[in-house]
Formats: structure tokens, sequence, C-alpha cells
């Protein structure tokens, strides 16, 4: 018989099959994204065995554990998932697998990619900014709350608030908090809100969760629903660590609900006190006011000439009369002193006026320019002079003179 | 409860606080005469009587809107 045909062993189309596909480039270092089943976690040997599958088909697939050692995570039935490896047959048995270099969650995977996309865009449009948060008001008498009506996040803030701040009516605006229903609800909440001017400041949260649970918080239209209340929101998605995209739209974050609660109420007790202190002051300046006007009046009412004005214009007087009696007493002393009486030195005044002389017969001899003479050599004969009688002048001539 | 009608609807409990804060800083600046400080003293005397009261007398209250279609009864400001 004649052997022109190859025939090979199993071995052989094993062998060869396998560098076929080896060789291929596109065959490794490719990506696959599948829906892991079948898993089995080889504790022995350390491998991982799965199939990958999509709605049309599966492959099987082999993770040795000098790689899955290196994963974060422990992959599951019904996990998404996107490997890197390549895919190959086993010699052995022919058996067309695919081994998986390295391994992530798809889904989750995908959602931190489009936070981080989302926050880039909301951020560099300005959402963010720090000059667009809104002050809390400091005393707020209707809190606004957008939760879940049945979860921890509202009992919570009931609870801080009644025993903080039970003044302000809470006004709750139940939502759905995850599934693709939640930010329509949440939207609408918050609009809702303030169309109607319904509240001081709103709360918007939830309690703790996966990723995917707090999904709600990172959509964009709550972002900018949140960015754009008039009304100052906190919002409280949670826990501590975790931040959501409504975080950073938001006026203020808490890190929990109950912390939000306390960021937008001041504590009764405070408030309190801070009244009966400005109450205390105001007491106390108004006291010292008056005691101080009631000081300055004492002072201007004590004043000696206030107390008595009248006195003066008295005083004034009675020193005229003094004087007036001294005046009198000193002229009447004077007389008595020379032992005259006053109507005694009137009538003897009275008959030394040279009026009274003349009627007496005596005349008073002036010169022409009106000097009077005293004596009789300031005459000589011939000369012109006057002679004054009591009833008229005489002009006269000295005709000669008895010396 | 009675209250001074004219300064319930007149003054939120903010604008009281900070009204009291305003009156209790112009009589600390002492250059009111003693009938402004009177009168500011009297407003005052009657805000924080005011406030210590809606303090005091607080009972929280909690309002439920329906949901959805939201069209509860309530405080619009």
């Amino acid at each position: 018989m004649n052997a022109s045909f190859i025939i090979l062993s199993v071995s052989q189309l094993n062998t060869y099959v396998r560098s076929v596909l080896d060789a291929d480039r596109r065959l490794s270092g490719v990506f696959v994204r599948g829906e892991i089943s079948n898993f089995t976690n080889h504790y022995r040997s350390g491998h991982f065995y799965l199939t990958l599958k999509d709605e049309n088909a599966s492959i099987k697939a082999v993770m040795f554990k000098i790689s899955a050692q290196r994963l974060k995570f422990m992959p599951y039935d019904g996990m998404k998932v996107i490997v890197i490896g390549r895919a190959s047959i086993y010699d052995r048995d022919g058996q067309y697998q695919f081994y998986i270099e390295d391994m992530q969650p798809d889904g989750v995977g995908a959602l931190h990619i489009a936070y981080e996309q989302l926050k880039e865009k909301l951020s560099l449009e300005g959402l963010f900014d720090e000059d667009k948060k809104r002050p809390l008001p400091k005393y707020p008498m209707r809190i606004g709350v957008v939760t879940s009506p049945t979860g921890a996040a509202i009992a919570d803030i009931e609870s801080i608030l009644a025993r903080r701040w039970p003044l302000a009516e809470i006004i709750l605006y139940p939502v759905l908090v995850q599934g693709d229903v939640a930010p329509v609800q949440i939207c609408k909440a918050i609009e809702y809100l303030n169309l109607n001017n319904c509240a001081d400041v709103i709360i918007v949260g939830r309690g703790g969760g996966s990723i995917e649970e707090l999904w709600a918080f990172n959509n964009e239209n709550v972002a900018r629903c949140v960015a754009n209340s008039k009304i100052p929101v906190v919002s409280a998605v949670g826990h501590e660590t975790d931040y959501t995209i409504t975080d950073f739209a938001s006026d203020l974050r808490a890190a929990t609900p109950s912390a939000a609660a306390e960021l937008v109420s001041p504590d009764i007790t405070d408030t309190v006190a801070f009244v009966d202190g400005i109450n205390y002051n105001m007491r106390t300046i108004l006291n010292k006011k008056l005691a101080d006007y009631k000081r300055r009046y004492e002072k201007a009412v004590s004043a000696r000439a206030l107390r008595v004005p009248m006195n003066i214009i008295e005083m004034k007087h009675l020193r005229l009369d003094f004087l007036n009696i001294k005046a009198i007493r000193a002229v009447k002393a004077v007389v008595n002193a020379k032992g005259y009486s006053f109507a005694t030195l009137t009538a003897k005044l009275d008959s030394l006026s040279p009026l009274k002389v003349l009627a007496r017969g005596y005349a008073i001899p002036s010169s022409q320019s009106g000097k009077i003479i005293m004596s009789e050599k300031t005459l000589s004969p011939g000369d012109d002079f006057n002679l004054q009688l009591n009833d008229g002048i005489i002009n006269c001539k000295v005709l000669y003179k008895n010396s | 409860m009675k209250v001074n009608k004219t300064q319930e609807t007149e003054f939120t409990f903010e604008e009281a606080m900070m009204r009291l804060e305003e009156l209790v800083g112009k009589l600390e600046n002492g250059e009111t005469s003693l009938d402004e400080a009177l009168k500011l003293f009297e407003e005052g005397a009657q805000l924080s009587k005011l406030c210590s009261r809606r303090l005091t007398d607080a009972e929280q209250k909690i309002t439920t809107l329906s949901g959805i279609s939201g069209n509860e009864n309530i405080n619009k400001g």
C-alpha cells in the first residue's frame, strides 16, 4: 500500500492545532467579557476552573494559581467579568479553553469609570464650585428630608432632631433610594420642595450600601437638581467613606444621615442659654444707664445755684439795701459829728449862697473879662469894671481910690 | 399659648434672633440716649420672651408628603 497520506497521531494533531492557535497573536492577550458559571476553586492546587459564557456561547476557562492568588476578590457564579488571557487547547485532551491571566469585575468596573467621567464633566462645568454653595440657615423651622420612609436614615434624623431641635417641623418626602426609578423620584422631591417653598433646608440621602445600591446618587440629573436647588441641600449618602456625585454637588456633605441632622440644627440648650444671656445683658446695660443718668441728674440738681435760684436776686437786693443804709449812716455820722442837724446845715448853706448875699445889699465887682475882682489893688483910677447887684449889672469907672 | 400676634407674623424665629442681637449691640454701643435705650430694651424684652417661649414649648412635628403625587397640605413659607 502506498503511504502518500500523512496520518497523524492524536498527539500530533493536538500539538499541531495548539501551535496554530498559539501562533495567532490575536488570540493572546485578548480581552473577553462574559459571565461566570460552574466556578470551582480547586483548593488543593489553587487553580480556578470556570466556564465563561454569553447568551449564545460558552468556553471553558482556567486561571492558574500564580494568577489567581493576585485577585483582590473571589469570583462567583453569575458574576460578570472581563478577563485577559489566551485561547488555546490543552494538548492532553484537546480541550479548547481560555487561559485567564487577569480578571476584573465587569459591572462595577464600568460603574467606576462612569463615576469618574461624570465627576470630571460636572466639575469642569463648575457645578461643584465653592462659591455656588449656599449657606445653611441658622435656625431652620422646616427641615425637608428626601429619603426612604422605611430606612434607618429617616429614623436617625428624626431622633437626633427631636433631642436637639424639636422646634423644626420635619417634612418627609418619601422616595426610592435605589433602582432605576430612584433618580427620577429624588429629583421630583427636590423640585417639589423648591417650587412650594416647603423647607428652609433639605437633607437628601440614604443608609449604607454597595456602589450599585448607592448608584442613584451618582446620577447626573440628581446632581443637577441638587446643585440648582435654591433651598440649601445637605447630602447624606451611605457611610463615612462613601462619596457620591451628589456629595460634591450639594451645599454641604454629611458623612451620615445622623451627621446631617446635627449639621442642619443648632443645639436647643445652647440657644436657650444664648437668649437668656442676651436678656441679662440688656437688663444690665439698661440698669447701668439708668444709674448713670440718675447720678448726672442728682449732681446737676445739687449745684447751689440751681437749688435756690431766686436767692441770687434776693441777695443782690439785700446788698443794695445794705449799701444804701451804709451811705445814709455815713452821712448821718458826719453830720452828727459836727453837731449840726441837717436842717441847720442846709439853712446855713442857703444863707451863704452868693445870691442870698446879693439880696442883703452886697455887690460883686468883676473885670470887663468877667473875672471877679478880689482886691483894690487890681483896679486903678480910670479903669472900667462891672458891678453885679441883686437885680442887674452896672458898668462903672474908677474915679479915685481911698488908699 | 398667648403670643403677640403681630410679632408672630412679622418675625420668623431666625429674624427674631437676629433682631435681638442687633438690639443688644446698639445698647452696648453706649451712644443711645436714655429714651432710645428704653425703647430698645422694651422691644428686646418682648422678642426674647417670644423666643424663649418657642424654645421651651417646642414639640417635634413630622409631616409626610404623599410621595410622588405630593399634594399634602403643608406649611408654605
